[in-house]
């Protein structure tokens, strides 16, 4: 089962959730980031080339035009490989644990999995940059101490949904943590 | 009990066996079903609604009927299934076989259920056939796992027996199948995050739960993978083997003739060990010689990885045998680099252009400190100086410098064979070329460093005797014994003497000051090249390449951890889900697995460093291990 809804990020930006429902105990959320627009390469591209030719026309060595191409190119490698996002997506498996999957736009995944055993809950924080910002995170259990919290793991980095999308996932996320704690903790 | 239960047991098996032999599970009549005494286990924790988990390898989809073998862990609810045992099987053997697998590897491998591979909808003898079967191996939950052929859609139960007396309120829970790479996950490695510096290392093992004990299972159970369906042996088992056996033949000569050559190699190394440990070269100026310089220092460095390479002693755990093959790379590399170093000094002759040109460069050197240090004898940077002690501070560098010519022209017919001589070296590794190119730079500017120790002990003096006038003139006196300053009262004439010489001293300052400066700087330049070096040597000898390579050729090998893939889904059925093994990313391999270098680092921080030149003590960023410090 699947659904698709349109919500917007912190800078305005629109943003699409995915939510599959594959069975009570396993659901995942893509969340997909704004593409790369062609007003803002070819912005790039213009710029980086307008100044390699001011200097070829100070200093009259053509090395320097190629070697504007040569940075534009790899630059555009880089960033699509390294920074550009394009989805993340959230899988959630009762009994088995919390999966996050950052996909970049040359299709590189990076992917980490948190075990069962070490999530202690999933919850909504807020955070003060320059506005109030809400993110989701996912607090680790204390191997020390049963109810401490070890560390924080905030999610949707990239993609940084409004409160109204985080409130959707979440609400998803507890009921399978109720069901899980419920489960696991009966004698 | 047990007895009774025991002897039940045979009774049903002695039935079951005899029907087994014919063949073909069709034509076999229903067996009775013989409720195990040990059915109901009270220990098991079983909750309705909780979802059971399968670990399946991908290797055995493809399988025919049989048996599933494996290992049950009831705190994570998973059953880790290993092998399948095929048709026909005598159940007694079978038992023996996971018997001498459980003591072998210390895993409890036991029957987890029936697999079920057919073309079209089963005949109700074959269900019962399985059912009966359940009652042959207790084993709490009961697996079975269904495929039709040619399709994708599995279906699994897993059941438990309530009791004999009614079976049909057995109850089912729901199975999720994850399916995972049998061979990567046996060779594979898994690297848990990094602990935080305020854990003790045993707490961690209580949160390496869940798939760290798949791992275990998986690569303790090499005594199970040891027989395959095509050998002929009682139980014929599927596994990861049946894809077929992976071996190499080189990878085999070299293990028989690793033995042989260890052991020469390591008598070898240690006839050298042993001559170089002997009393001749520990008396006084071999010793003080061989500490400073550090050419010794990164022999007796790749001497030690040598002997731990060859040492006759099987690795203990995968960390050593990944240093082991990390250090052997290493020395590899370093050989060819220095190979490669000499074919290109040979080809351009450019031992004997460097031997020319090196006469020629320390005369100007020597050239130039001269005018420098007519520069501070006359007026630098428009500072008056006390002429007497520039003077006299001026002369003796300038007859330091004279005699550091004198000693260049006399050893230069002789250059040219003795560099040629340290060119052989080379061939030992890239890494001793560049520390006998440190220790040659270190030997052309010794009388730099003559002169930044003189400027610096006068220094020193001036500053410290400056500072206890200082004490005196405001009436003050440093306790040794309390270490702190007391109050004390001095007498007229001390008091006179005092101001006096503190007066002189202070008038006296920019001068010795200045040569100080000038000469720490000219230190500082020196070490800043050798530390460069020293950089590139440490370099070569910590990188972990065959750690780096093994992440690039076989990432599966080093994991950081799992993920995992919901495959096709259709409702009604169980959720199936792809575990793949995520690999260690390129900063953790070389953090986690750098070789120890010599330890030579600025152990001095920057305010510390700082304090020491403004003090005028010596510092020596390269303090070799295990020298005292100065």
């Amino acid at each position: 089962m699947e659904d698709e809804q349109s919500f917007s990020d912190i800078c305005g930006g629109r943003l699409a959730l995915q939510r599959r429902f594959y069975s009570p105990s396993c659901l995942e959320f893509c969340l997909s980031c704004p593409r790369i627009t062609l007003r803002s390469l070819t912005a790039v591209t213009c710029t980086v080339w307008l100044a390699a030719y001011g200097l070829f026309t100070l200093c009259e060595n053509t090395m320097i035009l190629s070697a504007a191409i040569f940075i534009t190119l790899l630059g555009l490698l880089g960033y699509l490989h390294f920074v550009k996002i394009d989805h993340e997506t959230l899988l959630i498996i009762d009994s088995l644990g919390i999966q996050m999957t950052s996909s970049y736009a040359s299709g590189k995944e990076s992917t980490t999995f948190i075990e069962m055993g070490q999530v202690n809950d999933v919850v909504i924080n807020e955070a003060i940059y320059m506005k109030v910002i809400y993110y989701l995170c996912i607090l680790l259990k204390d191997p020390v101490e049963p109810h401490g919290i070890s560390q924080v793991v905030p999610l949707f980095q990239s993609a940084k949904p409004r409160l109204d999308c985080l409130i959707e996932v979440y609400r998803s996320c507890q009921d399978i943590l109720a069901h899980q704690k419920a489960t696991s903790t009966s004698p | 009990m047990g007895l009774v239960s025991r002897g039940a047991a045979e009774a049903g098996r002695g039935a079951a066996s005899a029907v087994d032999r014919p063949g073909p599970p069709d034509a076999v009549p229903n067996p009775t079903p013989t409720p195990p005494a040990e059915g109901a286990d009270p220990g098991s924790s079983r909750s309705p609604g909780m979802v059971l988990k399968a670990f399946f390898p991908t290797c055995c989809a493809s399988a025919d009927s049989g048996l599933l073998v494996g290992r049950w862990v009831p705190e994570q609810s998973s059953a880790v299934v290993l092998a399948v045992v095929h048709f026909p099987f005598i159940p007694i053997q079978v038992k023996e076989l996971l018997a001498q697998v459980q003591q072998a590897s210390q895993v409890g491998v036991t029957v987890l259920g029936t697999w079920c591979h057919r073309r079209q909808e089963p005949e109700e003898s074959l269900g019962h056939f399985l059912e009966g079967l359940g009652a042959i191996f207790s084993h709490r939950p009961w697996f079975q796992l269904c495929r039709e052929r040619g399709s994708k859609s599995w279906s699994c139960k897993a059941t438990h027996w309530q009791g004999p007396a009614s079976p049909a309120a057995s109850g089912e829970d729901q199975v999720m199948l994850i399916f995972y790479d049998q061979r990567k996950v046996l060779l594979s490695q898994l690297h848990p995050p990094t602990a935080l510096p305020d854990r003790q290392a045993g707490d961690t093992t209580a949160s390496a739960g869940g798939l760290a004990a798949v791992f275990d299972t998986v690569a303790r159970s090499e005594a199970l993978f040891q027989s395959d369906r095509f050998d002929e042996g009682p139980v014929r088992l599927s596994h990861w083997q049946s894809e077929g056996m992976e071996a190499s033949i080189l990878v085999e000569l070299a293990k028989w003739a690793a033995g042989p050559v260890c052991l020469f190699l390591a008598c070898l190394l240690s006839l050298i060990s042993a001559a170089s440990a002997c009393r001749v070269f520990k008396l006084w100026p071999l010793s003080f010689i061989w500490s400073k310089l550090s050419t010794c220092e990164q022999l007796r460095h790749r001497l030690e990885q040598l002997t731990l390479i060859f040492s006759t002693r099987k690795a203990e755990s995968p960390a050593q045998l990944m240093r082991k093959a990390n250090m052997l790379v290493s020395v590899l590399l370093d050989v060819a680099l220095g190979l490669m170093l000499l074919s290109w000094l040979h080809r351009k002759d450019l031992i004997g252009q460097l031997a020319d040109a090196l006469i020629p460069v320390a005369d100007r050197v020597a050239e130039e400190l001269q005018h420098l240090l007519q520069w501070l004898m006359g007026a630098p940077a428009g500072l008056k100086m006390n002429r007497a002690l520039d003077q006299v501070l001026g002369r003796f560098f300038l007859y330091h410098i004279h005699l550091w010519i004198s000693y260049i022209h006399l050893m230069s017919p002789f250059i040219e064979r003795i560099l040629w001589h340290v060119g052989l070296s080379a061939c030992l590794g890239l890494t001793v070329a560049l520390s006998i190119l440190s220790d040659i730079i270190a030997l052309l500017t010794f009388h730099i460093y003559c002169f930044y120790v003189y400027g610096a002990r006068l220094y020193c003096l001036k500053i410290h005797g400056l500072s206890s006038l200082w004490r005196l003139f405001r009436g003050k006196k440093w306790n040794v014994l309390r270490q702190r300053v007391d109050s004390c009262s001095y007498d007229l004439d001390q008091l006179f003497i005092g101001t006096l010489l503190f007066t002189i001293l202070v008038f006296l300052l920019p001068t010795t000051a200045l040569y100080y400066l000038v000469f720490t700087l000219l230190r500082l330049l020196v070490v800043a090249v050798q530390g460069l070096i020293h950089l590139l040597v440490d370099l070569i000898n910590s990188l972990p390449l065959y750690s780096l390579g093994l992440r690039l050729c076989r990432p599966y090998r080093l994991a950081a951890g799992v993920k995992f893939r919901v495959l096709e889904h259709e409702t009604g059925r169980p959720l199936r889900l792809l575990m793949q093994i995520n690999p260690l990313p390129y900063s953790r391999v070389v953090h986690t697995y750098r070789l120890p270098t010599c330890g030579c680092h600025p152990k001095h921080s920057w305010g510390s460093l700082c304090r020491k030149l403004f003090f005028g003590e010596l510092i020596y960023p390269w303090r070799q291990r295990g020298n005292k410090q100065d």
